[in-house]
């Protein structure tokens, strides 16, 4: 299977512009950039693609061990750049997937040229002084209480939403589909996101940085967003206007105008 | 005064009608309804009691957000928030909120964005079901069926043991003879009844069979067990293969005494090698007959005349065939399965006569190259391939090997 397939990897705007990748989170998938897409996609070529386990990837990619781990993730990330030739990408990472972006862009320096990072967290959990915003237990009882939210997931469902990926207006007619994942994919992901510790990757990254936060988000608290500003060499903070975890979401208008001013384009 | 059925109703309805505010805080379901940021501007009474708020405590104080536990916050902004924002409605989202007294509360809830006074943003009303039973419940099937999925590798690794255990676990070199064998089982849950095995004997024989037991299981084992040892010991003691066939006759049909049918198809051989020859004598019990893939380029079925299954009567009649085995040349020995492979959607099944056309286009072929390409024969049945099957392929070397002692 091709990488495009495998990824279900999107591409819209201008073939001269200059690449955006953008990078869903836990939960769902690259729906959650539709409502930024209109307003980059004018001057951006965005390629939108869905992690394995998620959207309209292949399922039969998913590999429990590969996945256990962010490595995991960013290595999706560099092969899809080196098979879609992508170059001076910048890389748009959302949740989870802004340390995937951190990551990816050690291993795609050639390719990755700048980071914005929505909402990132490097590790959930408060350890010393360092507050993540949630204690081991209330980690645990979210991986516990996983699988109570399973969102209508079905076996009998699995084959229509997962496989038809050349398809995808199939899987839009069924109601959350966006958000539906194989309970023991979720579990896994949800695992690796909340349990992961990339403090130590942040110094590391040697790219242009934006980092993008919500004046209220119960998952990455505004503090954390600081912690990543200072451990990231010139990286730029903007909190913006917005409540909840997905501002592309809930202000795509201050998202896109946050990251059109970060990469030069015109307001 | 009411007094006739209709009037009962029209004034039960005009009540009803009337009854709006208790419709509302008493509904048998929590109301709650938010700003687009969460914070909360109303909630029922029965949501209020259901959680132990007052109202004061949370309107206007609160976001819906700050009512659910850590895991229900994290699953809310990860799921639930995107797909109202998304499609303007959520349905049917397990969630945990947490009670004043800490205590947790199970519900369904299901989400609606609404447009009400143009002067302010949408709200979102939500509905809350109580579901502690419901997800209890649903604790227990998916605790069933973690055990179940457990039960089954542990049946799985249990037959996959058991199946190896009843074939060899590699053939032994015989001198100028090339050997090669295979087995697919039909089932991992299940333990198979064909068996092989190849066995040196004295002064320059060896033994070998291959076979079916009837039936599949615990059952099939342990006949196929059976079967084995006692193939392998009558060879020791007359390695004739018609007397080895009798012997394991007599055997099968007392088992069948005690356990009922216990009955198999099978082909018995002898191979002895000298300085310059090898010699097959092969005798059957109601086996599909072997193959024979000359060195020459030709193939051909080895007739074995009036085989009966071994342990289907007391007084079988078996007989038997010596052939020689020139250098290039490889036998065959199959099971069943082979030759009743579906290859369509018609349940046509794969037949004799197209095995021995696939054998006549492979020939001349060493053992190994039969048994590969016989492999890939099953493995291109896919689905069609319902029956466990084994090979077993014997070929002598080209040129023959002078190493005989």
């Amino acid at each position: 299977m091709d990488v495009r397939s495998k990824y279900h990897v999107v591409t819209v705007g201008p073939d001269d512009g200059r690449t955006v990748m953008l990078a869903h989170g836990f939960g769902c998938d690259q729906h959650m950039w539709r409502l930024v897409e209109p307003l980059l996609s004018k001057d951006f070529r965005l390629v939108m693609f869905d992690f394995i386990g998620a959207g309209g990837s292949d399922p039969s990619a998913w590999d429990a061990e590969r996945y256990s781990s962010l490595d995991g993730y960013a290595q999706d990330v560099a092969e899809i750049c080196r098979a879609l030739e992508l170059r001076d990408v910048v890389f748009v990472g959302h949740s989870v997937s802004a340390m995937t972006g951190v990551l990816a862009a050690r291993l795609e320096p050639a390719r990755i040229s700048a980071l914005v990072l929505v909402t990132p967290s490097p590790r959930y959990i408060d350890d010393g002084d360092y507050r993540g915003g949630f204690s081991r237990d209330d980690i645990d009882e979210l991986l516990q209480s996983l699988d109570s939210n399973y969102l209508g997931w079905s076996s009998s469902m699995a084959p229509l939403i997962m496989g038809n990926p050349d398809r995808p207006e199939l899987g839009l007619e069924l109601t959350n589909s966006f958000c539906r994942m194989d309970p023991r994919i979720a579990q896994v992901f949800a695992r690796t996101t909340f349990l992961s510790d990339n403090r130590d990757d942040l110094s590391a990254v040697a790219v242009p940085t934006l980092i993008l936060q919500s004046t209220h988000d119960v998952i990455a608290p505004p503090e954390v967003g600081a912690y990543v500003q200072r451990q990231i060499p010139g990286s730029q903070l903007v909190t913006l206007d917005a409540t909840g975890h997905c501002p592309q979401l809930s202000a795509p208008d201050a998202t896109a105008a946050a990251i059109r001013s970060f990469l030069g384009a015109p307001p | 005064m009411i007094s006739t059925p209709s009037e009962k109703i029209e004034t039960a309805v005009v009540a009803e009608q009337d009854n709006t505010d208790d419709i509302y805080e008493n509904a048998p379901c929590g109301h709650i309804s938010t700003l687009p940021d969460g914070t909360i501007i109303r909630i029922n009474a029965t949501l209020l009691s259901w959680l132990g708020y007052t109202s004061d405590q949370v309107v206007g104080r609160r976001r819906f957000t700050d009512l659910l536990t850590v895991g229900g916050r994290i699953h809310h902004e990860t799921h639930f928030a995107p797909l109202l924002k998304m499609q303007g409605a959520v349905g049917g989202m397990a969630l945990d909120m947490r009670r004043a007294d800490r205590g947790r509360l199970a519900v369904l809830a299901s989400s609606t964005v609404v447009h009400g006074h143009p002067d302010l943003p949408a709200l979102i009303r939500t509905v809350v079901f109580e579901a502690t039973d419901r997800r209890t419940y649903e604790r227990e099937l998916l605790q069933m069926r973690q055990e179940a999925e457990h039960d089954r590798d542990r049946l799985q690794r249990l037959a996959t043991v058991l199946q190896r255990s009843l074939l060899p676990p590699r053939l032994p070199d015989v001198p100028g003879i090339e050997t090669a064998a295979y087995y697919h089982p039909a089932s991992l849950d299940e333990v198979g009844g064909d068996f092989y095995d190849l066995f040196p004997l004295d002064d320059g024989t060896g033994g070998f069979f291959l076979g079916d037991v009837c039936g599949k299981g615990a059952d099939a084992a342990a006949l196929t067990s059976l079967a084995r040892y006692t193939l392998r010991s009558a060879a020791a003691y007359n390695p004739d293969p018609v007397t080895v066939l009798h012997t394991l006759n007599s055997v099968l049909i007392r088992e069948s005494q005690l356990d009922g049918p216990t009955f198999c198809s099978v082909i018995h051989g002898l191979l002895t090698t000298g300085p310059n020859s090898c010699t097959l004598t092969l005798a059957g019990g109601g086996h599909p007959p072997a193959l024979l893939l000359r060195a020459g380029g030709t193939a051909g079925f080895l007739p074995l005349e009036g085989g009966q299954l071994a342990g289907a009567v007391a007084d079988a009649h078996f007989s038997d065939t010596t052939v020689e085995l020139h250098p290039g040349d490889t036998l065959m020995l199959y099971t069943d399965g082979l030759i009743e492979a579906r290859i369509d959607s018609q349940r046509t099944r794969y037949d004799e006569d197209q095995l021995l056309a696939f054998a006549a286009a492979l020939a001349p072929a060493s053992a190994s190259k039969v048994i590969e390409a016989t492999t890939e024969l099953l493995d291109g049945f896919g689905d069609g391939l319902d029956d466990d099957t084994a090979l077993l392929a014997l070929g002598r070397a080209r040129p023959c090997h002078q190493r005989h002692p």
